[in-house]
């Protein structure tokens, strides 16, 4: 490969340039046209340059209530990367001792990602629907009084947070299996051979040496929930996460306060994004500090 | 998303570790994986068995009915034994259509930018950061990335103000938005990462010496290509071509807001039907859709063995 660069290297290098300028160059554009001035409409020319479309996104989206919307999205968003973590860390654990069923479970998260979204929302939807049809039936047979007043168990931290997990789990799984396949078991027999317990080689040992994934994995966890559209659809309750309100929006704003709005989401994802990248590289120099200073 | 392999326990500590301490550990393994396991089947197995039930369930204005028919069925394939087309034949024509053409664009396009990145940049550093820059739109909103092609593709919008400011055009072209063109760009636009990141992937396993061995035995860089790479190469494509078919097929949203809310697809039937609360006609109409997707996709791991890829 250490040949001079040839015409292929060129060809390839445009390609690639141009690939990455059309997958930026539209996102830019509104980030762009969110500035449009206040007589200015959803293409260029920029009829000036203002913050009026965000001062209107900020008085709200005619009657949706699109700041309740990005609350509920931003905390479903935190939830859900906090239970991918943690449970893709654990099955990692589990899938490294080996265990009986561990290719079908394996099965279940390659087919959890294989599954169109918008059959695993049904599904879940229906799933709800029947299990508060049968509460109802229960309350009317039983007659129990707390029963009585049962709406629905579907919403946000039911039947979305788990239609959010058949989503971002086997991505954090498929990252925590390649992170473990280069884990060094040698660190915890050290550990354990110096007297550690069970949790604590996990706590000073493995933790710390994993955190870079471990960021990895939030980051996907929060930024897959957040976006989250089709396998949220159908297994909401009545309060639409942001990704929904958006959508919805399409059809009816015609103003660049729908820019503006995409790119306060925009700079959501940017900042969570930038945050764990900043913190992976602040962890990895960290360790490479430590380990330099280990040495002296 | 880089080395797939089933992780297994080295040997070696297995053998060291005394037999007492052997079994906790190992009911330990189903305490921590159980969280996982429930989730799926939860969340993924018992929906996708009552969407099964509920399929064969008959329905009226107000309510489903627990009585088994195959009307639902029935109802999906009216007319398709007739000489012109039945709706379900014609939408699933609809949306094969939109997964040949994006595969079409999506693969040789998301080979190319993964052979650049993986055999032309030479600095780990580099590639890495390259490889970044094409990954992370996809942790951005899908429905902002779809509507940021209004300013450009738009009746006034950026495209047909240039061509018509060059004199190319008089009027301004009516179908760049809202239109199966549109439709197909944003799938591109949304789908080929997952090309580039498996086939990178697999690009970056192979073995270089496999590549020089080729070039000392006098083979030209076509046939490297032809021969070396790209058999090497056919998990990633395998699982890149898996992604983007089950993306296109099951979408809803994508040929909503592109095409203008006009193009018919299978995933929107589902959601139009579930909003006049038609569950078991939704249901059916899911299953369908789900056994046309794992037939595409096993047609596609014939192609390889992808059990012993993974």
């Amino acid at each position: 490969m250490d040949q001079p660069r040839g015409r292929a290297f060129y060809l390839l290098a445009a390609v690639f340039a141009l690939y990455v300028l059309f997958l930026y160059g539209p996102t830019l554009t509104i980030l762009a046209l969110s500035f449009q001035g206040p007589s200015g409409g959803l293409t260029f020319p920029m009829n000036g340059v203002s913050t009026h479309w965000f001062a209107k996104l900020w008085e709200g989206v005619g009657v949706v209530d699109i700041w309740a919307a990005l609350r509920r999205s931003l905390a479903l968003g935190l939830v859900v990367m906090m239970l991918t973590v943690g449970i893709a860390f654990y099955a990692g654990l589990a899938f490294r001792k080996g265990f009986w069923g561990a290719g079908l479970v394996f099965a279940l998260a390659v087919s959890s990602l294989i599954v169109p979204s918008i059959v695993v929302s049904l599904g879940i939807g229906l799933e709800f629907r029947l299990l508060d049809d049968a509460i109802k039936a229960l309350a009317a047979a039983t007659g129990w009084g707390f029963l009585q007043d049962h709406g629905t168990l579907m919403g946000l931290y039911s039947s979305a947070l788990g239609a959010h997990l058949t989503w971002t789990l086997p991505f954090g799984l498929l990252i925590m299996f390649a992170v473990f396949n280069r884990f060094d078991p040698a660190y915890e027999e050290a550990a354990r051979d110096l007297g550690a317990s069970g949790p604590q080689t996990l706590r000073h040992v493995v933790v710390p040496i994993l955190a870079p994934a471990l960021v990895g994995v939030a980051l996907f966890g929060f930024t897959l929930s957040f976006d989250e559209l089709a396998r949220t659809s159908q297994a909401i309750g009545g309060r639409n996460t942001l990704p929904l309100e958006l959508q919805g929006l399409t059809t009816t704003v015609t103003t660049p306060e729908i820019y503006a709005l995409g790119t306060v989401t925009t700079a959501v994802s940017a900042l969570v994004i930038g945050t764990a990248l900043g913190l992976t590289l602040w962890l990895q120099k960290r360790r490479a500090r430590r380990a330099l200073a280990g040495r002296t | 998303m880089t080395d797939l392999a089933l992780p297994t326990a080295a040997p070696t500590e297995r053998a060291a570790a005394p037999a007492l301490s052997a079994r906790p550990r190992r009911s330990l393994a189903y305490l921590q994986a159980a969280p996982l396991a429930l989730v799926f089947v939860v969340f993924l197995v018992i929906p996708l068995v009552l969407t099964g039930i509920v399929s064969l369930w008959e329905y009226n204005e107000y309510a489903i009915i627990p009585a088994l028919t195959l009307q639902n069925y029935a109802d999906v394939f009216d007319g398709c034994l007739s000489a012109d087309l039945c709706t379900t034949l014609r939408t699933y024509l609809s949306t094969v259509k939109f997964v040949a053409l994006t595969l079409a664009i999506t693969l040789p396009l998301g080979f190319a930018i993964a052979y650049f990145l993986a055999f032309h940049i030479r600095s780990g550093t580099v590639r890495m950061g390259l490889f970044l820059l094409c990954t992370i739109p996809f942790w951005t909103s899908n429905v902002i990335r779809m509507i940021s092609w209004i300013p450009l593709l738009g009746r006034n919008g950026l495209i047909n103000d240039t061509l018509r400011a060059l004199g190319l055009i008089r009027q301004p072209i009516e179908g760049l938005l809202y239109s199966d063109f549109a439709v197909v760009l944003a799938f591109v636009h949304l789908d080929t990462v997952f090309m580039i990141v498996p086939i990178f992937n697999s690009l970056a396993r192979i073995d270089r010496r496999l590549i020089e061995a080729a070039r000392d035995g006098g083979a030209s860089g076509a046939q490297i290509l032809w021969n070396v790479i790209l058999p090497l190469a056919k998990p990633g494509i395998a699982i890149g071509t898996i992604f983007v078919t089950t993306l296109v097929m099951g979408d809803f949203v994508t040929v909503g807001v592109m095409g203008g809310q006009q193009i018919a697809s299978v995933g929107k039937v589902i959601q139009v039907q579930m909003a006049y609360l038609q569950f078991p006609a939704a249901a059916a109409n899911a299953m369908v859709l789900l056994a046309a997707v794992l037939l595409m996709i096993l047609g596609l791991t014939r192609m390889i063995d992808l059990r012993r890829e993974l």
